[in-house]
Parts: structure tokens; C-alpha cells; sequence
């Protein structure tokens, strides 16, 4: 009897001792993942100072910016806080969040043949235009790109992926890559905003971080009152009042993806 | 057949096994045979500003076990839905935010050197927070 169960026996007594022995570390990672025990009962809440709209919107004012040099300022103050490398020389590699463009490139569905020269030499400050049916939120994978619910059209750098979709998306070129490491090419970090890291995009996020605290954007605050920020939604907003009162355009408006960035031309 | 119980081969067969056993538990035996001691897990430091202010957002133990969570649903809280005071259970509030200012995580750790990395380098995490997030300390 003992010869012929011998081993079936020692092999059946091996693999219950082989499961006991694994049931120990498998509770012990349960027990881990289960968290101390302790009820979850602290509140998330926005600043009170913080600022509250249903469509934020620009309106820039182009007889106020009239020179290349009345646009650095302004562009500085953004690309400074953000901590936006501008020292990348290769354009390949450019990361821009605002930057000056002619009238033919920033406009190109006006029509006209011949644009009259005060037009033709501007330079026009462009950024993302924060679309109200915004295509590189509907091509993003990874949800990385969303819109929230002020109209703000942000980009979660944690969840990028860099697969540059939205991108290709973006009618208006609004973003960029990181081909390498940005830091070096910073000229004075911030600590307060993140940098961001190689194989992520990134553009302009209507300083939602100011907004947060209750601050107008960098580049409206450096701007003079050449560019005003305010909500769409309410008439009695500073940019609805000027809508108002001037005429402005809007970048590639066929293309229907409703740029909440107004030029007064 | 139950007759036959010679082993054939015994003994390179029994040498073989003590060998098998004796390598892959190598790194059980290893360590207390050429180093000879036990490693022990780092002291973290609490910087001056944290030991003054007693607590952290969370008790001492949620924060041991919880604060990669915790971290995670703050950077999806701030990000997502803009929402970045943090009420904790003792009435307090505090800035959700990692690196930026005196009320965030770095703002009262301020040694992230003796804080964070002692730890995450001892059980070998490297955690990417700061591939992007700043420490003011360490800024050029």
C-alpha cells in the first residue's frame, strides 16, 4: 500500500503545501491595495478667488499691436511663466505657445486677392484658439486633450502620449513637441508650472493655473488692454462689449471648429 | 515494480540537486553570508517647517500607505476639474499641488532630497513627477 502511494501521495501533500504557501504573499497584496482602513472624507474645492465662466474668449485688438516689438513683451510673459524652451534654435523643434504670423498664413480662407497693405504687414499674435468643436480633443486617444466645461480646451501632460494627432488635427498649428528634453533649452525655470518632458505636446492653455487663482492671462495682463479676456456667455462681458462695438474675424471660420479667439482688424 | 527502488545514478544525482537548490536560493543566503548584515529602512527627515506643523494633509499612516493615490486623484482633481483646495478632515485647507508654492507638498517638505528620494530610492521606485515638476531647491 505505502509503496504504491508513496509518491502520488508526497506529490498531492507538495502541491497543497505549494498553494498554502502562495495564498500568504497574494493576501498580503490584497491587504496592501485595500489602503489603511482609513474613510475618505477630505473635500476638493476651487479657489475662492478663483474665476468662473461658461466660454472664456479673447479679443485681440490688432490696431493696438502694430509692431513686432509690441507683440515680444507679451509673448515673453507667456513663454516665461509656462516655462516654454525658446531656446531651441532648430525650427524643426520650435515650441511656441503664442507667436506673431502674417495676415496670408493666419488668415488664409479670406478671400480676398488683395489685401490691403496695413494688413499684409501686421503681425498677427496667434494661439490656440481654444475651439468650441475642437478636432484634436475629438482625435486624442488617450483623452490627454480635453475640453472642460468654461470652454477652456486643456491638455492633461500626464496622460500625453506623444503620438502627435492632435496635431495633425489642429487646423492652426497651435501645438508643438517636445523632440527632447526642454529643460536645457529654458532660459529661467519657474518652479511654480511644471516644465514638460520629452515625447509630449503642448500648447497654449489660457493660463487656466491664473484663472485658478483668480488672475487674468499672462499675455492679457502684458498686453495693455491690446487683448481682453472675458466670458462669451455673458453680454455684459468686457469681449462681448467690444464684439459689439467692433468689427473682428476669426481664423479659418469655414472649417467649423468655432475659435473662441476674436481679431479686431 | 515496486521491487526496484535503486536509484541509478545517486550520486551525481544528489550532488545536482544541493547545487540546484543552493544557486537559486542565492539570494537568500547571499546577503547574510558576504555582507553580513541586515539593511534597514531609511529614517526620513522631517524638515523643520513639517515638524512645526505636526500634520500632514492626511494622518501619518494614510500617508505612509496612500500618498502615491492620494497624489494621483489631486494631479486628475486639479487638471480635470479645476478644482485645487484641498479640505482635509481636520478642517485645513491646503494647495493641491506638488512643487508650486508655500502651501503645496514641497512647500513644507522642503527637502525633497531627504524626503521623497531617501525612501522611493531605497525601495526602487523612481516615480516621473519630476521629469516636470520643479524642485525649487534643486532649480539652476
Amino acid at each position: 500500500m505505502m509503496e504504491n502511494c508513496g509518491r502520488r501521495r508526497f506529490l498531492k501533500l507538495a502541491g497543497i503545501s505549494a498553494l498554502g504557501l502562495a495564498a500568504g504573499p497574494v493576501h498580503n497584496a490584497f491587504a496592501v491595495s485595500g489602503g489603511s482602513g482609513e474613510e475618505a472624507t477630505a473635500e476638493m474645492t476651487k479657489n475662492e478667488s478663483a474665476m468662473t465662466g461658461d466660454h472664456w474668449a479673447m479679443v485681440i485688438d490688432t490696431r493696438k499691436l502694430q509692431t513686432e516689438s509690441d507683440l515680444e513683451p507679451i509673448i515673453e510673459a507667456c513663454h516665461n511663466i509656462h516655462n516654454v524652451p525658446v531656446n531651441i534654435t532648430d525650427k524643426k523643434h520650435e515650441i511656441k505657445w503664442i507667436w506673431p504670423e502674417e495676415f496670408k498664413h493666419a488668415f488664409p480662407s479670406t478671400d480676398n486677392h488683395y489685401v490691403n497693405e496695413k494688413a499684409k504687414h501686421l503681425p498677427f499674435l496667434v494661439l490656440c484658439n481654444h475651439c468650441e468643436n475642437p478636432p484634436c480633443v475629438r482625435v486624442c486617444p488617450t483623452q490627454a486633450t480635453f475640453k472642460r466645461d468654461d470652454g477652456i480646451v486643456l491638455m492633461d501632460f500626464h496622460r500625453c502620449i506623444g503620438c502627435r494627432f492632435c496635431m495633425a488635427a489642429c487646423p492652426y498649428g497651435s501645438r508643438s513637441f517636445n523632440f527632447k528634453d526642454p529643460r536645457p533649452y529654458i532660459e529661467e525655470t519657474h518652479p511654480e508650472f511644471p516644465t514638460r518632458m520629452k515625447g509630449v505636446v503642448e500648447k497654449c492653455n489660457f493660463c487656466a493655473e491664473r484663472l485658478a487663482v483668480g488672475k487674468m492671462p499672462a499675455c492679457a495682463e502684458a498686453s495693455n488692454g491690446a487683448i481682453v479676456f472675458g466670458d462669451l456667455d455673458d453680454p455684459e462681458s468686457d469681449v462681448r462689449k467690444l464684439l459689439k462695438e467692433s468689427y473682428a474675424i476669426r481664423r479659418k471660420p469655414g472649417l467649423g471648429t468655432g475659435p473662441s479667439v476674436y481679431y479686431i482688424v | 515494480m515496486s521491487k526496484n527502488k535503486k536509484m541509478y545514478n545517486r550520486n551525481i544525482i544528489v550532488a545536482g540537486l544541493i547545487l540546484f537548490i543552493a544557486l537559486i536560493t542565492f539570494p537568500v543566503w547571499n546577503y547574510y553570508v558576504f555582507s553580513g548584515e541586515t539593511s534597514t529602512a531609511p529614517e526620513i527627515k522631517l524638515s523643520e517647517k513639517a515638524k512645526a506643523a505636526k500634520e500632514c494633509v492626511r494622518s501619518k499612516e494614510y500617508m505612509k500607505t496612500e500618498h502615491m493615490q492620494l497624489l494621483d486623484v489631486w494631479r486628475d482633481t486639479v487638471v480635470r476639474e479645476a478644482k485645487r483646495v484641498y479640505v482635509s478632515p481636520n478642517g485645513k485647507s491646503y494647495n493641491m499641488s506638488l512643487s508650486s508654492g508655500d502651501n503645496s507638498c514641497l512647500g513644507c517638505h522642503v527637502d525633497k532630497a531627504e524626503f521623497c528620494d531617501k525612501c522611493h530610492n531605497y525601495a526602487s521606485v523612481s516615480p516621473y513627477c519630476w521629469d516636470c515638476h520643479i524642485d525649487p531647491k534643486e532649480k539652476k
